[in-house]
């Protein structure tokens, strides 16, 4: 087995990485591309509901989110276990919605594609997801979305 | 002159691919589209439009989630599964049936002289403290009915799937021929059974 002796005195080459970093820029723009920015931390807990006529939601920057359940475990001693609607990082009640569509629409480049996705609870009592409906019908947010999952 | 050691710049990129990685998520939402009705007009009465009774059909949620729907020929409550095939028996109206919602002469571009039931209406309505999951379920097994009505009509009169039509005739059937009428009242707010 001598053929696999190595020759004394010959050098390692060492692996040529200059293209590592082109490899690793082609994934990290990858990953721009189809991921979100995490916006908000949510506070409250929520199961969206399952349907079968679900649409994607297009143009992520024109959609705003309402997140509508019970404070999170952390938060449950301090804020209690009932129904909390939470805009961008804090709790709010519903006649605040208008002035948080008002801001979002302000940061939007096309506001007639203004969409709002209610992401509520799905044991979430109708009252307030009525409540919110009332003031986007009001602050004249039309489109709405209940986000949903998939169901087969 | 040696050249730029650039050793460290997949170091760089690995923290900025690593940064993006945790703050960015990845889950594609998805969603049931629906579409407020206009701000009613403060300077306006309520006009109270009188629609015929044949062209509604009350569809309501107790607050126990249990469903509850009426037409002039049907009254009782049902469950979720028979919403669908009663909803769209009841917009189609295929015999033309005296009371299911009226049927008129309507000419569609594209469509031609059509017979269409426009008028019908959907009343849904909720209690405050119905789950909301029931009521998504309802308003799912709405838009399923209506876009499987709109399927069907496509492929009775183009043979072929209602996606692959073009971008007129698809509104031409979603807004003039099958229009979604769903009106949703104010909930009640005493939180008994429905009536």
């Amino acid at each position: 087995m001598a053929g696999f002796k190595r020759k004394e005195g010959r050098e390692m080459v060492e692996m040529n990485t200059s293209s590592l970093p082109d490899l690793i820029f082609t994934i990290l723009f990858f990953f721009m591309m189809v991921t979100t920015m995490r916006e908000v931390t949510l506070k409250v807990k929520f199961v969206v509901p399952q349907g079968t006529e679900l649409v994607k939601l297009e143009k992520k920057s024109a959609v705003s989110f309402i997140y509508v359940g019970p404070p999170t475990d952390q938060l449950r001693a301090q804020m209690g276990s009932g129904t909390r609607i939470q805009l961008n990082d804090r709790y709010a009640e519903p006649r605040e919605v208008m002035d948080f569509v008002a801001a979002e629409r302000k940061s939007m480049s096309n506001e007639t594609d203004q969409v709002i996705s209610i992401k509520a609870d799905r044991s979430t009592h109708m009252g307030y997801i009525t409540d919110i409906k009332e003031v986007l019908r009001k602050s004249y947010a039309l489109k709405i979305n209940y986000s949903a999952s998939h169901r087969n | 002159m040696p050249g730029l050691n650039t050793s460290s710049t997949a170091d760089i990129s690995f923290m900025l691919l690593i940064f993006f990685l945790v703050t960015t998520s990845m889950d594609t939402d998805m969603g049931l589209s629906r579409r407020l009705p206009q701000p009613p007009d403060p300077d306006q009465e309520d006009a109270q439009v009188d629609i015929k009774s044949r062209n509604i059909m009350y569809v309501r949620l107790n607050p126990e989630g249990q469903l509850w729907i009426k037409d002039e020929t049907f009254s009782d409550y049902v469950s979720i599964d028979v919403l669908r095939k009663r909803v769209k028996e009841f917009v189609k109206n295929e015999q033309n049936f005296s009371k299911w919602p009226e049927k008129h002469v309507k000419i569609i571009d594209g469509l031609g002289r059509c017979l269409v039931t426009d008028k019908h209406v959907i009343s849904v309505q909720t209690a405050r403290d119905t789950p909301y999951d029931a009521y998504f379920q309802v308003q799912n097994e709405l838009v399923a009915a209506y876009n499987e009505l709109r399927e069907e009509y496509a492929r009775e009169k183009f043979h072929c799937s209602y996606e692959s039509l073009s971008d007129e005739l698809k509104s031409a059937i979603r807004l003039e021929y099958y229009p979604q009428n769903i009106s949703e009242a104010e909930p009640k707010k005493y939180s008994g059974g429905v009536q």
